[in-house]
């Protein structure tokens, strides 16, 4: 046996020299680790997996020219994961060890720096849903809405099961919520949308005694500001639903507060603010009415007080939650988007609220200039409703997957929705693109 | 004897606090507080807009003091030892964190398949790691979470009974079991049956034979168990829950336990999740994100979340469970003359034939799985081998030293000491003064004050030493002593009660002064 020299071969993370194994051995009476294991030869695996170990410098090598096979395409992309320009300062605190390689806060008296973060992001939702309790995450906006959805059927003394989504909600979150509601009472609905918003009158039509939770977007799956919010709360309360709306927190720092429209619940995807493009990574915004409180899933941080009378946080209300109730949890969460919600607090303290105004402000301009300067281009229309729009747009062209197929060789990424519609996102990480891309537009369509 | 690795001594926890002892680092609130009338200036109709926001406004190197302060009133694994039996922390290689951090990696989820080849190599060759870890024919990496890889799996078990037409309504889980397997099972809408522990902490067997019966959906259980032993009958419980038409289920808690030694998929397992942070040395960030892959046999492939990842041509999901498959993969040589030479993309996204469609609107927790990807590269078979083999020595070694009781063994990765007639949650207060992270305290219920224990493998003979002192010196400090610890460290002991009777979660709930 050699010590910890370049060429051992045991894990690189277990600090043992050779020496203090064996010293540890014979302190146990032991000849090796593997007298410790009590397993039985039947069920023993003394086959190889055939992985190599490597040099941390191989593994890098390996996993850059992996990740350069990725085409460098300018992405266009939205439809429920975005990006904008993060700080390097974010980057640079959130990587701090002390919260990066942290687990949860079930110590709390050496675990207050965290707590204090975690409270100040529930703080900062609150101001921007006007909903005064924010929980400290779910995994993203698909499950924070799948979620909100098992509250209305918690938290309601009438017998609804009827849950009222728009028929144009993205695949991926109606798909998530089918899921979460497959064990319950629950069944999921649709209704339409007429100009890329809610349509009201179908709406009306639809909504009815076995509802329990209309669902409603702002912006919507393709960009468009939903003009109608407050109207589509007092459907959802007239038949005693419960009002969900979807939304981050970048547009909620311009649009109407949800809690001015009647909104019950919040929910959406906050790592618009502190994460950049991650192939959907996410970050569950959920927040709700006081009255809910009891049953909100997931992890709350609270103020209280230390031994010495001052302040301090914890995690609080525990008793919803599934280590202390077990089956009746009010969820089965446990590990959340913590450290994503530490970036999310992160970058909105940084932008203050005329950065995140400023910042709103500019996924409306940019979306309405580049739609006009598409809609300039012969054979596209742009947008495809006379909505304002939020980031992004619906495109009209001949030959979308054509056009689509065509954009990508000329280095850019666009939606493409069905035969005659794209679908393009632009945020300030690639509005000095956004000419390049009506260029290359102009040049595909025929 | 044990000799004294270090003075023993309480020291003080408290590197952003002035000596004053009256100054918190203020809330951002209290720093500034600036409204502003969003609507005002925009170009959009008044009717749209909102009418004020206010929050704080502060300066670039205000905010790195803040945070940066708040980060020093936080334990973490580079601090020091993390050993929360059933929870705890490895240390994070910084090397995972710089390779996630590639700009090439920051790519949308809606690209076209064929321009992220990239991606699609991480996630098909982290799908083929892990099924061949765990013996296992398929996996997901869709789950965000350890919870939700139990979700998808049981509702993957589900959708098996319903294809197969077999009405199923329970499962069952060990009382000692993680709170998450019991609300899981709930959520899919099972009622749960709940096993009690064996007298020797193990499954009673014949309490699972009277258990299972025509309405068994599965059965849910983590070998080694919580109190790190293993359930020898493993195999034995496979049947009898076969038999009655039931699946069994991994809990991957405890997987770094068994690394290179035994594999969920031979001792009869058809599901499991892995866990990412407590195996493969992914960073928790005070609470996530997390990822939770999920792992089944053959039959059951068909029900994964779309979509999955396989190589083009391929008419079947993963399937590399003799071992092996990536002895000629590893060179990177060879991976770059596949791609190089082929006419079109090597890899594809499929929809399994029965899915049970999605459990994250896009494809979990991406950065995450890069890092378990590239750790697992690192170490390799061997490196993997000696993880369980240093965090089962660790464990042992850690309670030999102990004052405690350890009522239940031979144990592998963890155990649970019992503090007896002291109360386990003062005691790990205690240990706070001693400068050390305490253990998981009074779970399981079925050991008597229980301190669950898991150092790992990265704490070194000297580390486990310091940590058995701070052990030993609070569970023999005085009850006045304990009833009023922690005394050294930032916040002192913080009252649960009051915050959970007057819930003040945010700034605007609190009045001046508070």
């Amino acid at each position: 046996m050699s010590g910890r020299t370049a060429g051992s071969s045991g894990s690189p993370f277990a600090p043992h020299t050779a020496a203090e194994t064996a010293a540890m051995l014979e302190a146990l009476d032991v000849d090796s680790e593997a007298d410790l294991f009590d397993i039985p030869d039947e069920v023993a695996f003394d086959g190889e997996f055939g992985i190599p170990q490597r040099d941390e410098r191989t593994v890098r090598a390996d996993l850059r020219e992996t990740f350069a096979r990725n085409d460098d395409l300018t992405e266009f992309l939205g439809r429920g994961h975005y990006a904008h320009y993060v700080p390097a300062v974010v980057d640079d605190l959130a990587s701090r060890s002390e919260f990066l390689t942290s687990y949860t806060q079930y110590q709390p008296e050496i675990a207050q720096g965290f707590l204090q973060a975690l409270f100040e992001y529930q703080s900062m939702l609150v101001e921007l849903t006007g909903l005064p309790v924010a929980n400290c995450s779910m995994y993203d906006a698909a499950t924070g809405l799948a979620e909100a959805a098992l509250l209305a059927e918690r938290v309601r003394s009438t017998s609804g099961t009827t849950v009222l989504v728009p028929e144009a909600l993205r695949d991926g979150k109606r798909a998530t919520l089918d899921n979460y509601v497959d064990g319950s009472d629950l069944t999921v609905e649709t209704y339409p949308y007429a100009d890329n918003t809610v349509d009201l009158d179908a709406l009306a039509d639809r909504v009815g005694d076995d509802t329990v939770f209309v669902y409603a977007e702002t912006p919507t799956v393709t960009g468009a500001i939903e003009p109608a919010l407050a109207a589509v709360g007092d459907l959802a309360h007239d038949a005693d639903a419960l009002f969900c709306v979807g939304s981050d927190p970048v547009a909620l720092s311009l649009l109407q507060e949800p809690a001015s429209v009647g909104a019950d619940v919040v929910v959406g995807e906050a790592d618009v603010l502190g994460l950049p493009t991650s192939y959907g990574m996410g970050l569950g915004l959920f927040a709700c009415k006081e009255d809910y409180l009891r049953q909100v899933p997931g992890r709350l941080v609270g103020k209280s007080e230390d031994a010495a009378d001052r302040r301090a946080f914890t995690l609080t209300l525990q008793t919803r939650e599934q280590h202390i109730r077990k089956e009746r949890a009010t969820s089965n969460i446990c590990t959340n988007q913590a450290w994503v919600a530490l970036r999310a607090a992160m970058h909105a303290a940084s932008l203050g609220p005329e950065g995140l105004v400023a910042l709103a402000e500019d996924c409306v301009r940019n979306a309405a200039s580049l739609a006009a300067d598409l809609d300039a281009v012969e054979g596209v229309e742009a947008p495809l409703d006379d909505r304002h729009h939020f980031r992004e747009f619906t495109v009209g062209v001949a030959d979308a997957p054509g056009v689509a197929a065509d954009l990508r060789e000329a280095g850019f990424a666009v939606h493409v929705l069905d035969d005659g519609t794209l679908q393009v996102c632009v945020t300030d990480l690639n509005a000095d693109a956004a000419d390049d891309l009506v260029a290359a537009f102009a040049e595909v369509v025929r | 004897m044990l000799a004294l690795a270090t003075e023993v001594a309480r020291v003080n926890f408290d590197q952003a606090r002035f000596g004053d002892d009256t100054r918190n680092e203020p809330l951002l609130s209290e720093k500034d507080a600036t409204a502003v009338d969003p609507g005002e200036n925009s170009v959009l109709p008044d009717d749209l807009t909102r009418d004020s926001l206010e929050l704080p406004r502060i300066s670039e190197p205000e905010l790195a003091r803040h945070y940066t302060r708040l980060s020093q009133m936080n334990w973490s694994v580079e601090l020091g030892p993390y050993p929360l039996g059933s929870c705890t922390m490895k240390y994070n290689p910084s090397f995972t964190d710089a390779v996630a951090a590639d700009p090439n990696a920051a790519v949308h989820p809606d690209r076209d398949p064929e321009t992220v080849q990239g991606t699609l190599e991480l996630l098909y060759g982290l799908q083929e790691y892990l099924a061949t870890i765990g013996g296992m024919d398929a996996v997901t990496l869709q789950p965000p979470a350890g919870a939700a890889g139990e979700f998808t799996g049981i509702a993957v078990a589900k959708a098996y009974h319903q294809h197969h037409g077999t009405d199923k309504s329970e499962v069952i889980i060990p009382a000692s079991a993680h709170g998450t397997n019991f609300a899981t099972a709930a959520m899919a809408g099972y009622d749960v049956v709940e096993l009690p522990s064996g007298d020797d902490g193990r499954v009673d067997v014949e309490a699972l034979e009277a258990a299972v019966s025509e309405d068994t959906a599965a059965l849910m259980l983590t070998n080694p168990n919580t109190v790190g032993l293993f359930e020898r009958d493993i195999a034995h419980i496979a049947d009898v829950v076969h038999d009655a038409g039931g699946l069994l289920y991994y809990d991957g808690a405890n997987l770094n336990a068994l690394l290179g030694r035994a594999r969920p998929g031979d001792m009869g397992f058809d599901i499991m999740h892995y866990n990412v942070h407590k195996t493969f040395a992914t960073p928790h960030g005070g609470g996530g994100p997390g990822a939770g892959p999920v792992g089944v046999v053959e039959e059951l492939a068909e029900f994964l979340p779309r979509p999955q990842v396989r190589k083009v041509g391929a008419d079947t999901p993963a399937a590399a469970a003799d071992g092996g498959a990536f002895a000629d993969a590893g060179d990177a040589d060879d991976v770059d003359d596949t791609t190089e030479d082929a006419d079109g993309p090597e890899y594809e996204l499929f929809d399994p034939a029965r899915s049970i469609g999605k459990v994250h609107g896009f494809s979990g927790n991406w950065l995450v799985l890069i890092r378990a990807y590239a750790y697992i590269r690192r170490l390799g078979d061997e490196g993997l081998l000696d993880a369980s083999a240093k965090a089962t020595l660790n464990a042992n070694y850690l309670a030999s030293l102990l004052d405690l009781d350890v009522p239940y063994g031979p144990f592998h990765h963890e155990f649970a000491a019992t503090a007896g007639e002291r109360d386990a949650a003062d005691v790990a207060k205690g240990m706070l003064d001693y400068g050390v992270h305490p253990p998981t305290t009074k779970w399981p219920e079925f050991v008597d004050e229980a301190m669950l224990t898991e150092p790992t493998e990265v704490e070194n003979k000297r580390s486990l030493e310091d940590l058995a002192h701070a052990f030993n010196e609070a569970f023999a400090d005085s009850d006045e002593e304990l009833h009023d610890a922690p005394h050294k460290t930032t916040a002192r002991r913080v009252d649960q009660t009051s915050a959970a009777r007057d819930p003040r979660l945010s700034w605007h709930a609190l009045e001046d002064g508070e």
